[in-house]
């Protein structure tokens, strides 16, 4: 999953989608994902520097990790091919 | 560069919580580093706040309403043009744009210039011609109907296979949703009371309402063209608060309609974009809209343009602007002496 590039993310997690003028905030979990997906980063990739710097098993940050997706989709801040 | 001095006649001084374009006219107008402006008011109520404005207007004329005729509008205008000798006149109401449309060739012979669209341009985009200006210019638009009476509003579901929700507008302003024929008929009432017939009932189409101030340049072109979205809108439907988008599909459906109907002038789109990112077009407003000034704090200083293309002069195209910039409008309370409104009032000039 690819990121939108137009989005401007910035470091106090404030996310402006300049294609529909919508803005959210991200707390600073949900940042360093997005900042790890907009590096293009796999899951795996991902996971591995989660778990390393955080106290979470793989299994319970995918779970989390997929429902985080999920919304990012919902809000369309993914590119739409994908 | 020594600033050239331009006398701007203009209305829409309702600055209130549906506020006409006047005041973010007028700004953009002020912010031109080649225009020292005289700003000529022209007020149509005496509590238009933009008469008490005096750091937007330099001075203020009542004129009566165009429906009170035309000829005592041209009478009035005249007078004041003969006080202030008018180089521009830039009407911001819907209902007055097809007066001052009729009466572009007397102001022009007077010395007065506009930068109007012609009265077929001006005609065809009206909201009860949607359909048809959609089908001539091969653009997406809601099925719209103008009805005249309540018995129209009962055969409108066999007649045109517009189905509840529905919108209710008034043939300028005014749009309310209707769910059922109750509403509908409340609202017919309502807003033919307020705006007259036709009444015009439109598909509603569900999205998110996007919109765009441009300036066209009556040959095609498009001078400028700042698409925005409404972040906060108030229960008249006015934005509260607004901010410019990064959507080249806005201005692409954008230059096609200035190319295909040869726009001359400002021109607001209304536009509806789907969740399958289908742009419809609801409404255009043939003038420059009231959130103009966030144009011109993007980049495009369309008033401006307005003015000196309105001279004769050639303008560049815009080619760029801000995305991300934002407007939140606000309430205040001037302070105004009972002097002036009296003078105002009594006189017809402030």
């Amino acid at each position: 999953m690819q990121i939108k590039k137009s989005l401007a993310i910035s470091e106090t997690g404030f996310v402006f989608d300049p294609s529909t003028g919508d803005s959210y905030t991200l707390n600073p979990i949900g940042l360093e994902i997005i900042k790890l997906l907009q590096e293009g980063k796999s899951r795996d990739a991902i996971t591995k520097v989660m778990t390393q710097m955080y106290d979470v098993d793989s299994h319970t940050f995918e779970r989390y990790y997929y429902d985080f997706l999920g919304m990012l989709k919902q809000m369309q801040l993914v590119k739409t091919d994908e | 560069m020594s600033k050239v001095k331009v006398t701007v006649a203009t209305s829409g001084l309702n600055n209130v919580d549906s506020p006409g374009p006047g005041i973010s006219v007028i700004r953009g107008i002020r912010d031109s580093m080649d225009i020292m402006p005289r700003i000529v008011g022209l007020a149509y109520e005496n509590l238009e706040p933009g008469p008490y404005m005096h750091e937007h207007v330099d001075k203020t004329y009542k004129v009566p309403y165009p429906s009170e005729g035309v000829e005592f509008l041209l009478d009035r205008i005249s007078y004041i043009h003969g006080k202030e000798h008018i180089d521009v006149l830039i009407p911001n109401f819907d209902s007055e744009i097809f007066v001052f449309v009729k009466l572009a060739g007397k102001l022009k012979e007077m010395g007065i210039n506009t930068f109007l669209p012609t009265l077929s341009q001006f005609e065809e985009r009206h909201k009860s011609n949607l359909p048809q200006f959609g089908e001539k210019y091969d653009i997406q638009v809601p099925d719209s109907r103008p009805v005249t009476s309540l018995s129209d509003l009962d055969e409108l579901r066999e007649k045109s296979g517009i189905t509840f929700p529905y919108l209710v507008k008034g043939k300028f302003y005014d749009a309310h949703v209707a769910y059922n024929s109750e509403q509908a008929k409340i609202y017919f009432n309502s807003v033919s009371a307020k705006w007259g017939l036709p009444v015009i009932i439109q598909e509603f189409i569900k999205g998110t309402e996007v919109n765009v101030a441009s300036l066209g340049d009556g040959k095609g072109n498009t001078i400028g063209a700042v698409p925005m979205r409404k972040q906060y809108i108030t229960d008249n439907g006015k934005a509260w608060g607004g901010i410019t988008l990064d959507d080249p599909s806005m201005l692409e459906f954008t230059h096609h309609v200035m190319k295909a109907t040869r726009w001359r002038g400002g021109m607001e789109l209304e536009l509806i974009r789907t969740s399958d990112n289908e742009l419809y077009l609801i409404e255009i407003n043939p003038r420059l809209p009231a959130w103009v000034y966030l144009a011109v704090a993007a980049g495009q200083n369309l008033p401006e343009a307005l003015v000196k293309m309105a001279m004769g002069k050639d303008v560049p195209v815009f080619e760029d602007y801000d995305i991300g910039k934002m407007f939140i409008r606000y309430s205040y309370d001037m302070i105004c002496e009972l002097s002036e409104f009296q003078k105002l009032s009594t006189t017809g000039e402030l």
